[in-house]
């Protein structure tokens, strides 16, 4: 099943919220069974080009494309079950509810996969630990981490994973790429990872997109943008050292 | 004319058809006793004055300061309380009525302003179904407190000589009688409070008023305290209404807690400014008139229809005079949908 | 390799201090009240009502907890429930009448079945046809409920008339059970044991069942929900349904309790719904069960103790309580 043709493709994607015009014309190819990083400044639009894959917002324009569908104008709940997981940067815990139920709850086809559970308890121990215990308790990281748990409970084809080190702190953040290069081994699935920690970004993405109001102004290999520092600043404002 | 734009501060009706149906109102208001005979017809258009100057209060708490509260009424039975116990307790003058109405402004401005600093601490939402509750427990309380209030019976008083029926003034070959005064009284007193309320929100104090309600995040960024502005929209409204309720008690010589404090009058108000179109003041012009004058005339109207109906099955219950409320509540639920901005916002629009 | 090496589990704080509320409030009535035998009657009046105001308050908080929709017309149901089964009791006349539990039993059943049905299709039809315009608007929802309310009232007044009519507690309800010298209504032991069922049903299916689980996730994050691949708005016009079917049912409960009914009665009891709910904190069936027991047997204590200040005594109640948890008793962990 070698297919090169990229999983997930926008077109002139437009999208407003209310009179702003956040997104102005994204053209993106997220290749397939890699990781993608999908960088920028605050307010490039990062967070809007997830929200929009993912029906949350709709666009106004423009064509968003899932493995030869178009999926543009579909409602959120369809495309979550064409094989879309959606982690976002507030985590979207359902704080009330135990570790035990959200996992429950993002295992659509029924009980939860032993063998899966025990593959995420591997990579995220706290969440094994924390069981029957309502989510709110949990710290930031374990709430991370159970987020991406839910994305993970069942094989999915696409991730969207929305600043996953926000706020976390550093020996977690190393936690959290040993994950992801597990993640990545063993499930071969296609990632897009929108991210500001630039560290992160460089040791697991494959390929990366760079934003810039709401277009996308760079798009190519990883290891290209991280060998030319002249570009980091041009598109990030940063060099890689400062940028962490 | 530009005395006219500065009497209206600035805020015209705009559109032919609204200016022409406001001015109907407003000249059967002015000449009512020379236009229409019977008592019952000035009834009606006192009723209609006061009517105007709630629905204005209301629509200034509503439309403009966006505070969806269901204790407004409790405003208009403070003053229909303030006036009419004063002149009951300290006789029948005119410093009775100034005492009255002094009195009841403090109290409902004391008390709005009481209400208002709770409702920053709740949600909207809370603060709808909490007013719910206080209105309930006001009215409560008024009915019995009998001693002071007259409990469910409420309190009948008279009114200064000038404004008694028996009393007549001659103008030349003219005799005009009490009754007349007292209507005159009530009309220019309403037409003053409504023409202060077009001021105040056309005045930047006013315009803060509506960023509020329209983006209270952005309002706080830009440096408005919302807090206070809301809270003195709050205040003035509760004024207001409390002023009307003055006017009520005026003109009816008689104050109770069926006429001012019941849940019905909260949701004709409510009725009135929706239908009328809120946040636009004239909205509430109109609205008063259509209720006003349905409650009294659709009812004959209706019972015509029940009559003529009178075989067939559920058509006679649902036309029968008494049930003229459940029209005006279809109407109601119609305009939410069709004109979300009431009859005003519909005759503007098609200018 | 945990992140943190090996913490000790954070401590699960059940919050249990509103539980703990009503006996307070009990405790504290009875030296008020004086005689033990008067409390208890009291308040197990105040449990009955208490349990009736839950059945209907309930439905409220989860439709707008869920939902975000705020339904001033729910008192509508209220009194169309009790129409509907007063509708239908001469049908069932004899067994009514019939001074056997089990039969009054049945009757009672069959009477609150029928009003639920009713009020579940009236639910569905105002939601599709009022409330869905709406969505997302509040003050409009607010706006038309209220009119949706209006109507009802005045179609059932149009059809039924404006004045009080009879609803007679069945035969073997009525009377008193005797414990020493405390007498206790049976009508309102039925309704206490009914309204614990209720409650325990509405527990296990919010807690044990995966409707129960999108529901409680739903009334945190909807979104979320639906990201996860579930449609979550057809949930919606079920529990609509739902909750307006359980009005219905306190409906019928209410107009037995006060052995009358009249166009208005949903509408008198909507001021305490409605202070249940806030008490209770939106979206939240445990705060709402135990603010409306705490609404129920303060509005008892005080009515007689001091009538006069019954429903201002509630008011203080609710004012207390916000400033203490400014958002109700048991806020839900909103977005």
């Amino acid at each position: 099943m070698s297919d090169s043709s990229p999983l997930l493709t926008l077109s002139g994607v437009n999208t407003h919220i209310g009179p702003y015009h956040i997104l102005q014309g994204v053209d993106l190819a997220v290749p397939r069974g890699a990781l993608t990083m999908l960088l920028g400044r605050n307010g490039a639009g990062k967070t809007t080009t997830l929200r929009t894959i993912m029906g949350l917002w709709h666009a106004s324009a423009g064509a968003v494309r899932f493995d030869g569908n178009d999926i543009t104008a579909w409602a959120t709940p369809d495309i979550a079950q064409a094989g879309i997981a959606y982690v976002p940067e507030n985590m979207g815990i359902f704080a009330d509810l135990t570790v035990r139920e959200n996992l429950l709850l993002a295992a659509r086809s029924g009980p939860i996969d032993e063998a899966r559970l025990r593959w995420i308890f591997g990579l995220f121990p706290a969440l094994e630990k924390f069981w029957s215990l309502a989510a709110g308790v949990l710290s930031g990281g374990q709430k991370q981490m159970l987020s991406i748990a839910r994305a993970i409970i069942e094989p999915r084809r696409l991730f969207l994973i929305d600043e996953p080190t926000k706020g976390l702190a550093p020996a977690i953040i190393g936690n959290m790429i040993a994950a992801f290069q597990e993640l990545k081994k063993s499930s071969g699935a296609t990632i897009l990872v929108v991210e500001q920690n630039f560290l992160f970004a460089k040791s697991l993405g494959d390929a990366v997109a760079v934003m810039d109001n709401g277009r996308v102004v760079h798009s190519g290999a990883m290891a290209e943008l991280a060998e030319d520092r002249d570009l980091q600043h041009r598109l990030l404002g940063l060099h890689l050292d400062q940028h962490q | 004319m530009k005395i006219l734009a500065a009497i209206l501060s600035g805020d015209p009706p705009r559109g032919r058809a609204l200016t022409f149906l406001l001015l109907v109102i407003f000249i059967s208001l002015a000449f009512a006793p020379l236009l229409f005979h019977g008592s019952e017809s000035l009834n009606v258009a006192a009723k209609i004055c006061y009517f105007v100057v709630l629905a204005a209060s209301y629509d200034l708490l509503l439309g403009y300061t966006g505070i969806v509260s269901f204790a407004h009424t409790m405003f208009f039975g403070i003053g229909g309380y303030g006036a009419g116990l004063a002149l009951y307790g300290l006789g029948p003058s005119w410093s009775s009525i100034l005492i009255g109405t002094a009195a009841a402004l403090v109290f409902a401005i004391v008390l709005a302003l009481i209400v208002g600093l709770f409702s920053l601490r709740v949600r909207a939402i809370f603060f709808a179904m909490i007013t719910l509750a206080v209105a309930s427990a006001f009215s409560i309380l008024a009915s019995q407190l009998s001693a002071v209030t007259g409990g469910e019976d409420g309190r009948n008083f008279r009114l200064p000589e000038a404004l008694r029926p028996g009393f007549h003034l001659h103008v030349g070959p003219f005799t005009i009688n009490g009754r007349i005064i007292a209507y005159y009284l009530i009309f220019f007193a309403a037409l003053i409070l409504f023409l202060l309320m077009l001021r105040i929100v056309n005045s930047p104090f006013g315009r803060v008023l509506q960023a509020i309600r329209d983006n209270e995040f952005r309002a706080e960024a830009l440096g408005y305290r919302t807090v206070v502005y809301r809270s003195i929209g709050n205040c003035l409204a509760a004024a207001a209404a409390a002023l009307a309720g003055v006017l009520c008690a005026l003109w009816l010589r008689y104050t109770g807690p069926a006429v001012t404090l019941s849940f019905d009058i909260m949701l004709d108000i409510l009725l009135m400014v929706v239908i009328g179109g809120m946040g636009t003041l004239y909205g509430a012009v109109i609205g008063a008139a259509i209720f006003v004058l349905a409650e009294t005339y659709l009812q004959n109207v209706m019972a015509m229809i029940s009559h003529a109906t009178a075989g067939l099955p559920v058509l006679p219950l649902v036309f029968d005079p008494d049930r003229w409320l459940l029209w005006l509540g279809v109407l109601f639920v119609l305009s939410v949908y069709f004109f979300p901005f009431g009859i005003v916002g519909r005759l503007r629009a098609h200018r | 390799m945990t992140a943190r090496g090996e913490l000790s589990l954070p401590a699960q704080r059940r919050d249990f201090v509103p539980a703990l509320l009503v006996p307070l409030v009990a405790l504290i009535a009875l030296p008020l009240v004086g005689s033990p035998s008067t409390w208890v009657t009291l308040t197990v009046a105040g449990l009955a009502m208490g349990m009736i105001i839950f059945i209907i308050a309930s439905g409220l908080t989860l439709v707008f907890g869920l939902m975000d929709v705020l339904n001033f017309g729910h008192g509508a149901f209220i009194t169309v429930g009790a129409y509907a089964a007063a509708a239908l009791v001469p049908l069932f006349a004899a067994s009514l009448r019939a001074d056997s539990m089990i039969l009054n039993l049945l009757a009672l059943l069959a009477l609150i079945a029928f009003a639920m049905a009713v009020t579940a299709v009236l639910g569905y039809a105002f939601e599709r046809v009022i409330i869905m315009p709406v969505y997302g608007q509040h003050l409009k929802q607010i706006l038309v409920t209220i009119g949706g309310l209006i109507v009802t009232e005045q179609l059932i007044i149009a059809v039924y008339g404006p004045v009080q009519i009879a609803l007679p507690v069945p035969t073997a309800f009525r009377g008193s059970v005797i414990f020493g010298d405390v007498a206790i209504e049976r009508y309102r032991l039925i309704a206490v044991v009914i309204g614990l069922v209720i409650f325990a049903a509405m527990l296990l299916i919010l807690n044990r069942t995966r409707i129960g689980l999108l529901i409680r996730a739903g009334v945190e994050n909807g979104e979320m929900v639906e990201a996860l691949g579930y449609h979550i708005r057809r949930l919606f016009v079920g529990v609509f349904m739902a909750g307006s079917a359980l009005a219905g049912l306190g409906g019928v409960m209410w107009g037995f309790y006060r052995e009358a009914l009249t166009p208005g009665m949903g509408m008198d009891v909507m001021v305490l719904v409605f202070i249940v709910v806030v008490i209770g904190g939106l979206g939240s069936v445990g705060g709402c069960f135990i603010g409306a027991l705490l609404v129920a047997v303060t509005a008892n204590y005080t009515g007689f103790l001091a009538p006069k200040l019954a429903l201002g005594s509630n008011i203080l109640l609710m004012a207390l309580i916000l400033l203490w948890r400014s958002r109700g008793l048991y806020p839900v962990a909103k977005r």
